[in-house]
């Protein structure tokens, strides 16, 4: 059997494994609105762990950490830095938010926004920010996706073929079975990342250098400055270091489906150990820094970085062990798919589409909408991902500074009885439109500043004081005969 | 709907990572010395990981204990 033959058919085996077990998770089970969306709310900690894990380390950990690694050096440790954080502020905000949601059955991030401020044009403002900024996210899935296993199959696949039948299947299974399937392909893809992490990271330094540490004192002999901030960039220093790990620690729960992931577990008391438990899978990526350091001195001078780990794979590993990470970097792409789209899909019918426009329909109708809108959104994101544009790049940057923007509303809505809806509606208006204008007039990083941290400080500011400015209405009103 | 604030002992443990990991960059954010041959920034962040899951951990029990007193009260209550 030729090497192309032998990853292309491990390739395609492990994404029908995925497929089928996505299929059959959802065997026998009524697939309701609650049941799609959050599972039941009956998710224990293995499967909580597995659809959180699965929806956070995406084809961006796979190939951004390492890429990042290679073309900026230093800065890439913003990774290890936020995620382990985010988890420490989750400890004190999911726990909360479940509580609350399984008391007013909620079921999306914009629930629980028309729960707590009581107005629907707030939850349509939040539902529409978070699908606007989903999509390019979901597109640059995708189009990871063709890169992987098209050079992991020795371009025996094409880009545009593999996007389409990964987008196939994993439309199937989002719509027999829900988040249920989300979680339940998570378990071969995370099982699968994890070997492939460890393999590349200790075997890529060990058959180029003899191991990890010669490999970085190989790399710290010619060039120092890479492993330290600002590394190969000139802008990425210690006040952006510090700015983008607070932000992104905060702007991580914000995004709509991990939100939402909240819900699914089965008590408040399993996201708590969750929370203490997660920080230790961040130690996964560390191995893809491995290998993206060793790039750095092993294949110099590529134009993008993001391919530095699957060039150095390429040419380090036999053709069986490619088709694995072909098959893991295929799951990779298609899980964090598969909940976007579940994610954006559910958020449109139940907060845009019902409240605004059609307050008749029933939750057996919201549902169809959103099987829908399911497959209205994997064809939306399968055309862009195939004829992709520079745009949606470089907006997906905008995008976790432009979620992080939620940050107030949630953690004020919880912990301050005063905070008002005015005051978190301009805030997160204030927000979104200051890190658009900084983001589209290339000022990321404003002064050495995280562009999406000035808007979020903005964000506050304007929510606390408007909250704080006494109603001077009401008394006006009340003094009337 | 705002709800129980976290006790000042859990937010203190959780303080403690975010000094770590974030704000002290400035401090940490060198190559020498070598620790196990990684250089000294990532082997920093490498050790913080595993101690943030320690100090996560004493904040669980430190709120699930709170919790329990509150149960019990709540039922020694008429």
């Amino acid at each position: 059997m030729s090497a192309r033959v032998t990853a292309l058919a491990i390739i395609i085996g492990i994404v029908a494994l995925g497929g089928a077990i996505g299929f059959l998770s959802a065997v026998r089970r009524k697939m309701d609105l609650e049941q799609w969306t959050v599972g039941n709310r009956g998710f224990g900690a293995v499967l909580i762990y597995l659809l959180m894990a699965g929806e956070v380390y995406t084809t961006f950990s796979f190939l951004g950490a390492s890429g990042w690694a290679y073309s900026r050096g230093g800065p890439t440790l913003y990774i290890l830095a936020y995620i382990t954080l985010a988890y420490v502020i989750s400890f004190f905000i999911l726990p909360h938010l479940w509580e609350i949601g399984r008391k007013y059955q909620l079921q999306t991030q914009s629930d629980f926004f028309t729960l707590r401020y009581g107005n629907k044009y707030l939850a349509a403002f939040v539902c529409v920010v978070g699908v606007g900024f989903l999509i390019p996210y979901l597109q640059l899935q995708l189009t990871g996706l063709g890169i992987i296993v098209s050079l992991a199959s020795f371009d025996s696949i094409a880009p545009a073929p593999a996007i389409v039948v990964s987008v196939v299947v994993l439309t199937g299974f989002v719509l027999a079975g829900g988040v249920r399937a989300v979680a339940w392909v998570s378990v071969l893809k995370d099982a699968l990342m994890v070997f492939a992490a460890l393999s590349i990271g200790i075997g890529i330094p060990y058959i180029h250098y003899g191991g990890v540490a010669p490999m970085f004192a190989a790399l710290v002999k010619l060039k120092p400055a890479h492993v330290t901030m600002p590394g190969a960039t000139t802008n990425l220093g210690h006040t952006w270091y510090i700015s983008t790990v607070i932000l992104t620690a905060a702007g991580f729960y914000m995004w709509p489906h991990a939100f939402a992931a909240a819900f699914a577990a089965k008590n408040s008391e399993t996201l708590r150990r969750n929370a203490v438990v997660m920080p230790l899978y961040t130690l996964t990526l560390v191995f893809m820094f491995f290998a993206g350091f060793t790039a750095v001195l092993a294949v110099p001078g590529l134009s993008n970085g993001d391919l530095s780990l699957l060039t150095i794979v390429r040419s380090s590993f036999p053709p069986w062990f490619l088709g694995v990470i072909g098959g893991a970097g295929a799951l990779t792409a298609m899980v964090p798919a598969s909940i976007f789209v579940l994610s954006a899909a559910t958020l449109f019918a139940k907060n845009l589409v019902r409240p605004i426009f059609m307050p008749e329909m029933n939750d057996f109708q919201v549902a169809r909408l959103a099987r829908i809108i399911v497959v209205a959104l994997s064809l939306i994101s399968l055309y862009f991902a195939i004829y992709s544009s520079a745009t949606l790049v470089s907006m997906l940057l905008l995008a976790y500074s432009g979620i992080t923007q939620f940050f107030p509303g949630v953690v004020l809505g919880l912990y301050w009885k005063r905070v008002t809806m005015p005051g978190i509606f301009a805030g997160l208006i204030c927000g979104v439109a200051t890190v658009v204008f900084l983001s589209l007039s290339n000022r990321d990083p404003f002064y050495g500043w995280n562009a999406g941290f000035v808007a979020l400080c903005l964000n506050f500011l304007v929510a606390i004081g408007l909250s704080l400015v006494p109603p001077t209405q009401r008394p006006a009103t009340e003094c009337l005969p | 709907m705002p709800v129980r604030r976290p006790s000042a002992f859990a937010l203190l443990l959780a303080a403690i990572p975010f000094v770590a990991m974030c704000f002290t960059v400035a401090l940490w954010d060198r190559v020498e010395p070598l620790i196990f041959g990684l250089p000294f920034n990532l082997a920093w962040l490498v050790c913080w990981i595993p101690l943030t899951t320690m100090c996560l951990w004493g904040a669980y029990r430190a709120e699930s204990r709170r919790e329990r007193m509150r149960n019990k009260e709540d039922r020694t209550r008429p």
